[in-house]
């Protein structure tokens, strides 16, 4: 089954630039700029794991991490940056970030940890 | 060295960091977005050797996405390189509104990320004063910060230059919320450092909703 994926980055031109890529490469994304269309469509759709920036207008990263896991405790969440603090790092993956990715990420890279923390996320689900 | 002086060394550090971190995490949004399309282009390129053909107009709004992007950049390391300049001689004759406009552009990220809006209103003549351009900048980004925080539901923060008798005026405006935002002694000991050195002085007025920095046409460090 294809990894349902919901891309989130407020830079229009990089999420529809991703999104028609890892389109290519077998996922189902739904490529947004906004935060809070992100916590909509998490509380009304079904994703496997959210690929998400990290610093965006709206709402501050490590805030976005506490809301979607409080939303779907088993959405995978991967985390895009520019830079973070190691401090950040460890913030976010005590509050359920799965992986952290640099800006700019190579595609194959990303789209290897999409496919594995589904895997194993169905696994410990099944 | 007195405790004022550490306080605005600090300052002054702080200043520099974020400023080159905010200029950085711009800088690699824009490689970002270089790199997805370049990867697209690379993507087509596979599939046309696959047999698929290419779509040219796909392709000419691909390399304009990658033109606007350089254009972007350059701008982004254009103001750093302004801005590193600043520290170059320690007082020099300024025009504020170039002042400003460099801060604002320096500001724009950590407006949009607080999602408010910086509105420069233009100035009818130069506003020049024998002042520290760094410190100058570092005093504006500060009081700017606070401003942010005190722009209520318009989320807009009015700034503009203005020629006095007895040297110049920045003024923030639009700031429906400043009695709110005030919780906090403000200026704080940072400002006040800075405010020390340029020999300027802060005055709010909260019925209006407005800041001024009153600064002298001319400082001696």
């Amino acid at each position: 089954m294809n990894e349902r994926v919901l891309l989130l980055d407020d830079e229009k031109d990089f999420v529809e630039a991703m999104a028609e890529r890892m389109r290519a490469r077998g996922m189902e994304v739904t490529a947004i700029t906004s935060p809070s269309e992100a916590l909509k469509r998490v509380r009304e759709e079904s994703y496997d794991v959210i690929v998400m920036d990290f610093m965006m207008p709206e709402i501050d990263g490590l805030e976005a991490i506490k809301e979607l896991k409080r939303i779907n405790p088993d959405l995978q969440i991967i985390l895009l940056t520019g830079y973070a603090t190691m401090e950040k790092k460890i913030e976010a993956k005590n509050l359920g970030a799965t992986d952290l990715v640099e800006k700019p990420a190579d595609i194959d890279t990303l789209t290897d940890k999409i496919r594995k923390t589904h895997e194993k996320s169905e696994t410990l689900l099944h | 060295m007195n405790d004022s002086l550490d306080v605005r060394e600090e300052t002054a550090l702080r200043f520099f960091g974020n400023i080159s971190t905010s200029i950085s995490h711009e800088i690699k949004n824009v490689l970002a977005i270089i790199n997805e399309n370049a990867g697209l282009l690379e993507d087509y390129n596979l599939m046309a050797e696959k047999g698929i053909p290419l779509n040219p107009e796909r392709i000419k709004t691909l390399a304009e996405t990658v033109m606007t992007q350089i254009r972007r950049a350059d701008g982004l390391v254009k103001n750093m390189n302004k801005f590193a300049h600043s520290v170059d001689e320690a007082s020099k004759t300024v025009d504020l509104r170039e002042i400003l406009e460099l801060v604002v552009a320096l500001s724009s990220r950590f407006a949009a990320i607080r999602g408010v809006g910086l509105e420069l209103q233009p100035s009818s003549s130069a506003v020049s004063i024998l002042s520290s351009p760094f410190f100058l900048e570092n005093l504006i980004w500060l009081v700017l910060d606070f401003a942010m925080n005190a722009t209520g539901n318009g989320k807009i923060v009015g700034l503009f230059a203005e020629k006095k008798e007895d040297g110049a005026r920045v003024i923030f405006t639009q700031l429906d919320a400043l009695g709110k935002a005030q919780k906090d002694e403000f200026p704080t000991e940072r400002e006040k450092s800075l405010l020390h050195i340029l020999n300027a002085e802060i005055s709010l007025d909260h019925r209006a909703g407005q800041i001024f920095i009153d600064l002298p046409t001319e400082i001696t460090l």
